[in-house]
């Protein structure tokens, strides 16, 4: 978990630029990732944050090229893995970078490998497809994958069906699956979200432990700020497919300057005080295509004023590695400082009370 | 083990009502059946005779039990029309009649699959527009309409293969396939419209789930993916092979008359104009234990595809 944030220079393992990722449908064009910026270094944790539709799902499934089209279109800007553009790969091109050198979990550990094939056989498919593997020697990397996922007996439950494994174990087997090829970039969106709470803690901690033995840079989607305070190291919260501010996580929940981030710490069940009622974020996410000229937050903000409706606000930098889209971010500043939170003492309690 | 005997054991009470249905059919059909045998210029001594002949004097249920009986030991009765065993009549008539049914399902599902999962790859484009409007043309046209068309065109015109009739597989496998080419041809399409429709809607469907995006997720290309899709739409597709196999035993009865071939379906017409009773009835019970069987290898076959069915 070691964030290299000070090699600013050296060319990062994946960065996002100015990414649009547009779906074009009988009711309009719906910019659901509209300008988005971030880069992720070699070995460090990115969480990106943000209430459903926001857009973080979409960015990743973009990474991937992973989003049917039509109806999704690239409007603009670029992903770059090591220099390359993605955006601009031909298909089998990309083809050979997903499940090698970037890959992705899911959320639905229950629906997401393929009922009727063993597990072991799915990861092979894997092994074979990229590292040109014979029939044997993947099966026998699916069953060291297992194995490395903690999975007890892996060379019997690599011949069993994902029906005879539970949840936090399915998931373990994707985690092996995507990790199979040893990728530069894992992608995990809401890897936890469909789990039980210990079980939670136990994929989390898994993912921390093949990070520290496999180097790779994770991206961490979530809505759970308890995951992020965590696992990540950086933290990008987004809204209504922009980004709201980015921040390194002590930096994030020391001083959030967005009133959304702030919202969505206040909402957090250990943040409010025990037995009443949680504090929750006024109104809804405006549908992409609804949104007007000023700032997406605008209508659910307690610090609005005239010119938060008129223009949105640019994204500014307010501190090393911390920046922020909001006209109002010194006030926002200002009463969070007069309510301390307790990620500052313990973010690992935090975490796992999430 | 005892999925299979269950299964099997399953199929009994089906064909018991099946044989009850089908002994009682002549006894259901209206007047005597000794008369109705007989025919409009017996005399009232014949009909008598006949009646005592075929057993009608006896009660019912021993009737039933005899014919069971009597099926039991391979007996299918004799033809009242042509006084031939039954059974060597439909010894005759079967071969042609599953060289049609196991040649044009065998096409329907060498077209048919690959067929729909293309359309349903490419669903929404012209591509997939186009076979589903084949589909609707080819299900919709009348069999034999479409079968008098082909003779006219393939076999009149063109000269390309023979107009009607049937040779046996014994007599050489050309002979035999070109006979057979145009009324399978015919017949398969309206199983080749059933059977893509239903792979395109099942492949549709699977392809929205989420395994399907890990399976892309990881690097796989466009085929094997569709591959990861079809084992998962399988059971339905199968389902409908076995329930087109069921209408299969209609479909025949017109290929057959269209294209004059000697087969089980054509026994089947001239033997009601005939009040054939006894053939009839061995048809029917041949077609129906035909259907059950099919029924119960698909079934069973359900196991090979799905492992949750296993546990």
């Amino acid at each position: 978990m070691t964030a290299s944030r000070d090699l600013r220079d050296d060319p990062p393992l994946l960065e996002i630029d100015e990414l649009r990722t547009h779906f074009d449908t009988l009711a309009g064009t719906v910019r659901s990732v509209d300008g988005v910026s971030y880069r992720l270094n070699a070995g460090e944790t990115l969480g990106i944050v943000g209430e459903s539709g926001c857009g973080k799902s979409v960015t990743a499934l973009s990474i991937l090229r992973l989003l049917p089209s039509p109806p999704a279109r690239f409007a603009g800007g670029a992903i770059r893995f090591r220099g390359i553009d993605l955006l601009s790969l031909s298909e089998r091109e990309m083809r050979d970078i997903r499940g090698n050198r970037i890959s992705m979990i899911f959320q639905e550990p229950m629906t997401s490998l393929n009922p009727v094939l063993t597990v072991g056989r799915q990861i092979a498919e894997t092994v074979m497809l990229h590292q040109g593997l014979g029939r044997r020697a993947a099966w026998a990397r699916a069953v060291e994958m297992l194995r490395l996922v903690q999975i007890a007996e892996p060379d019997r439950r690599a011949a069993e069906y994902p029906h005879q494994m539970s949840g936090g174990m399915r998931q373990r087997v994707m985690i092996a699956l995507a990790l199979a090829c040893h990728p530069d970039v894992l992608i995990a969106d809401e890897p936890t979200t469909a789990l039980d709470v210990t079980i939670q803690a136990q994929i989390l901690d898994l993912l921390r432990d093949l990070q520290a033995r496999l180097g790779m840079g994770i991206i961490m989607i979530t809505h759970d700020l308890g995951v992020v305070a965590e696992c990540c190291d950086r933290v990008v919260v987004m809204y209504a497919g922009r980004k709201v501010e980015e921040a390194p996580v002590e930096d994030l929940f020391d001083r959030p300057l967005h009133p959304y981030t702030r919202a969505l710490m206040a909402s957090m069940p250990s943040m409010a005080g025990g037995g009443s009622r949680l504090p929750e974020i006024p109104g809804m996410v405006p549908a992409p295509q609804d949104l007007g000229a000023g700032c997406a937050f605008a209508p659910r903000c307690a610090f609005t004023t005239e010119r938060c409706r008129r223009e949105p606000p640019p994204l500014t930098a307010v501190g090393a590695g911390h920046a922020v889209a909001c006209f109002e971010a010194e006030r926002v500043g200002c009463i969070t400082a007069a309510f301390p939170l307790p990620f500052q003492t313990s973010p690992s309690q935090a975490g796992a009370s999430a | 083990m005892t999925y299979v005997l269950r299964r099997v054991a399953a199929t009994l009470p089906v064909m018991a009502v099946v044989a009850i249905l089908v002994f009682l059919l002549i006894h259901l059909s209206s007047g005597d059946p000794a008369a109705l045998i007989a025919g409009d210029t017996a005399t009232a001594e014949d009909i008598a005779r006949l009646r005592g002949v075929l057993g009608l004097d006896q009660p019912l249920w021993n009737q039933f039990l005899r014919w069971i009986g009597r099926l039991a030991g391979g007996d299918l009765g004799t033809s009242i029309f042509t006084g031939v065993p039954v059974a060597s009549l439909l010894a005759q008539r079967l071969e042609p009649t599953l060289s049609i049914a196991l040649l044009t399902m065998t096409l329907a599902v060498l077209v048919s699959v690959p067929l729909g999962v293309l359309a349903a790859h490419k669903a929404g484009s012209w591509v997939d527009r186009l076979v589903m409007i084949f589909a609707v043309l080819a299900f919709s046209t009348p069999v034999f309409l479409v079968g008098y068309l082909f003779i006219y065109g393939f076999a009149i015109r063109l000269g390309w293969l023979p107009v009607q009739g049937y040779v046996s597989l014994a007599k050489g496998f050309w002979p035999w396939l070109s006979h057979l080419i145009l009324p399978c041809v015919n017949l398969s399409l309206v199983y080749i419209a059933l059977l893509t429709r239903m792979t395109r809607a099942t492949v549709l469907d699977v392809l929205h789930e989420d395994y399907i995006r890990t399976a892309r997720a990881k690097g796989l290309g466009v085929v094997a993916v569709l591959g990861h899709a079809l084992r998962n739409a399988a059971i339905p597709i199968v389902t409908t092979i076995g329930v087109g196999i069921a209408f299969l035993i209609g479909g025949v009865v017109v290929s057959e008359t269209v294209f004059a071939i000697p087969g089980v379906g054509r026994l089947v017409i001239d033997s009601v104009q005939r009040h054939d009773y006894p053939v009839i009835q061995s048809v029917l019970l041949l077609s129906a234990g035909m259907y059950v069987l099919i029924n119960l290898l698909i079934d069973l076959s359900y196991r090979l595809f799905d492992p949750r069915i296993r546990a």
